[in-house]
């Protein structure tokens, strides 16, 4: 059986994001990169079914520019097999990003499909989602736990109540949560190993995709900062300014 | 969001711009390599070092190892940090791919490594002492010991150790009075008590391989006299697998100031028949040996303290820059909001005295590492050479400054938090002490200071201090002309004046003068050609600085590169100047302290 992971290159979850200084943009001069974390788990995931055996090839790919190569490498550093980069210029949206994915599983025919149920960068969540409706797959979102039984997946969500359990009919989606595993460290040894794998490079022509964005970001801006406090005579002054200035009582 | 280990901006300068590592990947030992791989082992070791090592800092400082009476007792979050490095490959990153190794470069691995130091320096001793073991071993042993010891070495399966001190014969390896007994099979008896080992016992891996030096009977007497022997804590059986028990008993652990990760032991060799022993290469060899292991062990007590003085420097500048205290003298107004500590023009001096003295003490411990990397992989025998040449001329001193400023730069650390640095709840005081070992292990300030104006100095028609002077001349004819630098070029070279005049000095003086007295004040003339050296390292900086503001800079790019400048000017004005003093004192041979007398004091 074989799983395709998707991975995608963000600004690692340590740093601490700024904006640019013109607001276009968030700054990323010297800004470290990294897989993003629900990506990672993905990668993880993967890896672990193929040492269990359920899963033969797993292949990563990455929708974005010609640094994403970077995150492909580390994810075989982990342990996956090859790697294909879908190059494309700027930031593709969730959409965008699902068709170029339906372009690669067409071509691949994977079993199971991982991806992280959001990036830490857009927040959307909805890349796995319009992926299983564009290949028509089943999809187990927010996966706290998955196991392969056969021809079909049983994936336990985590929802608002609790957890749920679903039963998927192979080739199925899977979108990873905070809780399914704890991704591994690549080794020293398996990051120059990773080199040595093999990682394809296509683009949107070659699947047969055509890119066009939907959206333009206007500018971006820091949440205004906490302005000083100030210190109240009495009560009734607070319980004024709590209505009046603050509206927050009525 | 907490203080960073070490500042990645300043790392990445130093590998691209001040080292140039990606043009090592011409060497065919590092072609595999480029910058992504590079910065990988930057981001193994700095989640590591963030996941393993910060969260148990303080526990490990609070629960110093203990013995029961039969074995070393630790906590054993030591045990879980201690797989994770061998797991990610951190033991032993610039080895070959065939030992489990990464082919890294060694500027490279310092880096790398330095964020393991920076999150608890001591603890990773256990691996840092072993690689070094391993490194000895590979260099000195026979084939079959070699691949007996050294494959199980390197994945961390055994440990490894060097044992030299004893009891009566700490520095002065002259009186050590170890035995080893040949026997019939061709192996050894060892005899003899050893202490500070450091990571002389412990249960982190399967055995311990001590590197030992001893005396086979008859053997003449001072350091001609002494041999390099392996002495395992556990035997091995035939097939490889760890047996009996050697007769190598723990008699003791030593409670330190710091360094409470790594346990420091008093070894008894051979209370019983004698600790089995194998002879490391030729008899009355070994002291030889084992200074092939302590120049790299001196370098990498250098590169500790170097670092520890940089993580204490972005400790303490977070701390600056987010705690609000007090407001500047113009501030009329009782009422006006509090400043960040950062806005007191004198935590600005205690921050930049330690931005000085760390990143000046550090690229001088990652010049050494691309020297060391010169010497073995350069591809002409020329580069070769002037390398070893220039490395074993530097290593008192690369060994001596760092560890020496770098507890003064923890020092400041402490000062900038003030009460807060004093107390446990902050990594600063621990730092300091953690840092405090580095002047005196390995050889010590005193030490290094004979062997630098008693020996590499004058040694080879004064090669090697020649060969420094030139390398330092060259940086200068750079910098004339650039503007930024000149404060600097004008500084250095009256350092470098200063130095050159004392040298002929003390070097005239040892054939006509008391030899003890012109020796007396050595200490002052290493720091004086420390001085001259780590301004030299300044210079370097300041020059790629200088260069990079010449075109269009991210205004990031701008404030990192005029921070080099700044750091380069305080090191100029406010260090730099002391060399006079020094080098009169040096000069006029003084001896005030050589002629102070015991009973006067």
């Amino acid at each position: 059986m074989k799983a395709l992971v998707a991975v995608k290159r963000v600004v690692d979850y340590n740093v601490k994001v700024r904006a640019k200084a013109d607001g276009s943009d968030v700054e990323l001069n010297n800004v470290k990169m990294a897989i993003n974390p629900f990506c990672e788990i993905a990668v993880e995931e993967a890896v672990r079914l193929k040492e269990a055996g359920t899963v033969s090839e797993v292949v990563v790919v990455s929708v974005g520019e010609k640094s994403s190569q970077e995150q492909i490498r580390t994810a075989l550093a982990l342990g996956a097999d090859r790697g294909i980069h879908v190059e494309v210029e700027g930031r593709p949206e969730p959409l965008e990003i699902a068709k170029l994915l339906k372009g690669v599983v067409d071509k691949e025919q994977p079993q199971l499909v991982i991806l992280g149920k959001q990036s830490i960068d857009g927040d959307n969540n909805q890349t796995g989602q319009m992926l299983g409706a564009l290949a028509n797959m089943g999809q187990g979102t927010f996966a706290s736990e998955i196991k392969v039984d056969g021809d079909s997946l049983q994936v336990i969500r985590e929802v608002d109540g609790g957890l749920q359990t679903l039963k998927l009919t192979l080739p199925a989606i899977v979108t990873t949560d905070l809780r399914l595993n704890e991704p591994r460290y690549a080794s020293l040894p398996n990051i120059m190993k990773a080199k040595k794998k093999p990682l394809e490079v296509t683009n949107p022509a070659e699947l047969g995709v055509e890119v066009k964005s939907h959206v333009t970001q206007l500018g971006v801006a820091p949440p205004p900062e906490r302005a000083a406090g100030i210190k109240v005579e009495d009560v009734a002054q607070l319980v004024d300014k709590l209505k009046n200035e603050a509206k927050v009582i009525s | 969001m907490p203080a960073p280990l070490l500042s990645r901006r300043d790392l990445e300068f130093y590998l691209y711009e001040m080292f140039d590592v990606e043009a090592l990947a011409t060497r065919q030992r590092y072609e595999d390599h480029n910058r992504e791989s590079f910065n990988a082992a930057l981001d193994i070791a700095e989640k590591i070092a963030e996941d393993y090592f910060v969260p148990i800092r303080k526990t490990v400082d609070l629960n110093q190892p203990d013995w029961d009476g039969e074995k070393v007792v630790m906590i054993p979050e030591i045990k879980i940090a201690y797989d994770a490095v061998a797991e990610a490959g951190l033991i032993c990153p610039d080895q070959s791919y065939e030992m489990g190794g990464m082919q890294l470069p060694l500027v490279v691995t310092s880096c790398a490594m330095g964020y393991i130091t920076a999150a608890a320096s001591t603890t990773n001793g256990f691996h840092a002492l072993t690689a070094a073991n391993a490194n000895l071993l590979e260099t000195h042993a026979s084939e079959e010991q070699i691949e007996t010891w050294v494959p199980r070495l390197r994945t961390g399966e055994f440990a490894g150790t060097m044992a030299l001190s004893e009891p009566q014969a700490g520095s002065s390896l002259a009186d050590m009075r170890t035995k080893a007994v040949a026997q019939d099979d061709g192996t050894y008896r060892i005899f003899g008590n050893k202490i500070w080992i450091s990571g002389g016992d412990h249960e982190l891996s399967s055995n311990i391989v001590h590197a030992v030096l001893a005396r086979i009977e008859g053997a003449p007497p001072g350091v001609k006299g002494i041999s390099m022997f392996i002495c395992p804590k556990f035997l091995l059986n035939e097939d490889g697998s760890v047996g009996a028990r050697n007769d190598v008993q723990l008699a003791g652990l030593f409670h330190k100031m710091g360094g409470r990760g790594q346990t420091s032991t008093a070894l008894n060799f051979g209370e019983g028949e004698g600790a089995v022993a194998y002879l490391v290469g030729e008899p009355h060899q070994g002291l030889r040996y084992m200074f092939h292991m302590m120049n790299e062990a001196r370098v990498m007590v250098g590169t500790s303290g170097a670092t520890l003085a940089m993580a204490g420097y972005q400790y303490s500048l977070d701390y600056a820059k987010e705690r609000p205290q007090g407001r500047k003298a113009s501030s009329k107004d009782p009422l006006a909001d509090p400043v960040m500590l950062i806005e007191h023009a004198d935590v600005r001096r205690m921050l930049l005295a330690q931005k000085a003295y760390a990143e000046g003490a550090w690229s001088l411990c990652l010049f050494a590492s691309q020297l060391v990397d010169d010497w073995k992989t350069h591809p002409d025998e020329v580069g070769r050479t002037g390398a070893f040449e220039l490395l074993d001329f530097l290593t008192p001193i690369v060994k001596t400054w760092p560890s020496e400023y770098g507890p003064k730069a923890n020092d400041f650390a402490i000062q900038v938090l003030g009460g807060a640095g004093y107390t446990n709840e902050h990594p600063v005081e621990l730092m300091y002490r953690d840092n405090r070992l580095n002047p005196i292990h390995e050889g010590t300030t005193g030490i290094q200071s004979l062997d630098l104006l008693g020996r590499k100095v004058p040694q080879n028609g004064l090669a090697g201090y020649q060969a420094c002077l030139s390398a330092i001349e060259s940086t200068l004819e750079a910098a004339e002309g650039v503007a930024d630098c000149a404060p600097m070029l004008i500084a250095l070279q009256n350092a470098l004046g200063h130095l050159k005049s004392t040298t002929e000095v003390l070097l005239g003086s040892m054939l006509e003068r008391d030899i003890d007295l012109v020796m007396a004040n050595s200490a002052k003339y290493l720091e004086l050609f420390g001085h001259v050296v780590v301004g030299w390292m300044w210079l370097r900086q300041g020059l790629i600085a200088a260069q990079a503001l010449t075109a269009e800079c991210h205004s990031d790019d701008t404030a990192f590169y005029r921070g080099k400048l700044q750091s380069m000017l305080y090191f100029a004005r406010w260090e730099l100047p002391q060399t006079k003093v020094w080098a009169d004192l040096l000069s006029d041979l003084d001896d005030t302290t050589y002629t102070m007398e015991a009973a006067w004091f």
